[in-house]
């Protein structure tokens, strides 16, 4: 009898936590809602918002894709370029200290975790001056070298972590086989890190696919123009137009939801594994 | 968007294999090979800026430096310049509480939802990674979708407090004296979500039996979390702190896409100042000093950090 009377209320309890939970996601994802609402009363202008969208008007994002759809695309070649100079340079390094002892590893790695120190805005001080020299302002690769740093120390680190626990025998069998260093790393041990390896590259995608300060920085001229920076130019040239600014917001948001929804073990995995070891 | 990296060192390493010393460094210099790119990357695009930033503040640049390629050197002419304007201590200033409060929000409420979802309950997972999207958005836009809603006459916020019949007309970022607090808002908003994270996995490894003793011993709800939850939190805590200091100390995007530093320079930090003097007024002298003195809090702070890590280990 005891237990009869319990579980009922202790199942309540429980889907009582389930309404506060989603009322506490309701106001974190509010503004996001708002964003997307907004975006689908193009009309409204400058003027107040209603709650829900009156029906399907897609014109503000018919709009922001004329005027964002190169900004996107920009956005989409120099964050693909970022992550393939992230894996390129961090896979090996990570490989290298976790596998080889060399002498001063440690104090790479220490020198790794200190870089996030740095803050963005004192690089791109230093680096716009450098690409003047180097002729790399405006121009994609020097952004992509640009946001590429922004992944590779975490990449390092997390690739790092993973790793250091892949038995030296299954290396060194590979070599007795008569593989060299390169091929046991490309054949070997590089699919056996998939996982590391594509939590780095979500991640170092997100971080250049947000950035804006080197977009801001490295760039006079309208050519290397990211999507961050062109909303944020948008809307200091068109003060009124609000359903297009959210409209390309919206867009300049999907691929963090899509990557939420489709790797989302990966997401958590470069959250938690990256910072708390 | 921030996720940073901080790791206990741990080496797993093959033993050096026996052979003569040519060859021995033969192959050293291709185990080399693996690590040499990356060490150059980080040099040129982390140690090199560091220094090139001492140097610049040494020197004078006008707008003319880019087509004469002259920036002479002018001693601590920069230094002294800086530190005179007022509004290098304002920035300062809104740094400092910017920080602060960023950080005592967001881990507050990170903290709470953590305990909130390390009770089980229905969908559960689902709710935990749906809110991790505020983070993932890049932060300019989640500043420019703010800046819509915080609007003093036809944002969604001043409607629907004066829905409620609270005051519907708060500047929220056109006046001086409310702007700093509504980008601190903002930026508690954006930071909730990474706190949580990791708070949650940190609760994840509390032993049960812990808890189980604790509720043995007849402890209250509050004093359990006071003399459980907390002391085995705290490696966590402080990883999570730090984190959070090292990139809300030195934040740009939102703030340029919310106020762009203003109204009347009541939302200028130490990140949008150096940006001002360097990228608006190309005074790349001035925006060195002022990011060499971001540089020096934030190595003060590491420097902290790191004693109390080695205290904690022993």
């Amino acid at each position: 009898m005891a237990t009869e009377t319990v579980k009922p209320r202790g199942g309540r309890r429980r889907w009582g936590s389930t309404v506060a939970g989603v009322l506490v996601l309701a106001v974190m994802l509010f503004p996001l809602y708002w964003m997307l609402n907004t975006a689908l009363q193009p009309e409204a202008g400058l003027l107040e918002v209603d709650p829900v969208p009156h029906g399907l008007d897609l014109s503000g994002f018919s709009k922001a894709l004329t005027d964002q759809g190169g900004h996107l695309l920009t956005s989409l070649v120099v964050s693909l370029g970022a992550v393939a100079i992230c894996l390129a340079v961090a896979a090996p390094a990570a490989y290298g200290l976790a596998q080889f002892r060399l002498r001063g590893s440690r104090t790479i790695v220490f020198g790794t975790l200190i870089t996030q120190m740095v803050p963005g805005i004192v690089i791109a001080n230093a680096l716009y001056n450098s690409y003047v020299d180097l002729g790399l302002v405006n121009s994609y690769f020097g952004l992509m070298l640009a946001d590429a740093s922004l992944g590779i120390p975490f990449s390092i680190v997390l690739m790092r972590s993973f790793m250091v626990s892949i038995p030296g025998e299954v290396v060194e069998a590979a070599q007795v086989d008569g593989a060299g260093r390169l091929r046991t790393f490309v054949q070997v041990v590089l699919p056996m890190s998939r996982n590391s390896l594509i939590t780095s590259g979500l991640f170092a995608f997100l971080f250049s696919w947000s950035d804006f300060m080197f977009a801001l920085t490295l760039n006079t001229t309208d050519d290397v123009k990211p999507v961050t920076l062109g909303i944020y130019q948008y809307i200091g040239a068109h003060v009124g137009d609000w359903g297009s600014v959210m409209a390309a917001s919206v867009l300049s948001a999907i691929p963090a939801a899509i990557l939420l929804v489709l790797a989302q073990k990966y997401i958590a995995a470069g959250i938690t594994g990256g910072s708390v070891k | 968007m921030t996720t940073s990296t901080v790791t206990a060192p741990a080496t797993v390493a093959q033993a050096p294999a026996p052979g003569p010393a040519r060859l021995r460094g033969r192959r050293r210099l291709a185990q080399w090979g693996f690590v040499a790119p990356a060490v150059v990357f980080m040099l040129l695009f982390f140690g090199y800026p560091l220094v090139r930033n001492v140097v610049m503040s040494f020197q004078h640049y006008t707008p003319k430096t880019f087509f004469t390629g002259e920036a002479p050197f002018n001693g601590s002419d920069n230094w002294s310049n800086v530190f005179r304007d007022a509004l290098f201590g304002k920035a300062l200033w809104h740094t400092l509480v910017f920080t602060a409060g960023s950080l005592l929000g967001q881990f507050c409420a990170g903290l709470a939802l953590a305990v909130f979802f390390s009770r089980r309950f229905p969908l559960n997972g689902v709710l935990r990674s749906l809110i991790l999207l505020p983070w993932l958005v890049p932060m300019v836009v989640s500043g420019i979708v703010w800046r819509r809603i915080l609007d003093q006459d036809t944002g969604v916020l001043n409607s629907f407090l004066g829905t409620l019949g609270l005051d519907g007309s708060t500047p929220w970022l056109t006046d001086p004296h409310m702007a700093l607090l509504s980008v601190i808002l903002v930026n508690i908003w954006i930071g909730i979500p990474f706190n949580m994270v990791i708070l949650y996995g940190g609760l994840q490894e509390i032993p049960r039996e812990l808890y189980e003793a604790a509720s043995l011993d007849g402890a209250s709800a509050w004093r359990t979390f006071r003399s459980v939850t907390l002391p085995m939190l705290r490696p966590v805590i402080t990883v999570v702190l730090v984190l959070g200091f090292m990139s809300t100390v030195k934040i740009l995007d939102l703030i340029l896409a919310l106020t762009d530093g203003g109204p009347a320079d009541a939302t200028q930090t130490l990140g949008t100042l150096t940006y001002q003097n360097s990228f608006v007024q190309l005074d790349f002298g001035a925006g060195a000093v002022v990011g060499n003195v971001l540089i020096l809090i934030s190595a003060v702070f590491a420097v902290f950090y790191l004693r109390a890590n080695r205290t904690e280990g022993k």
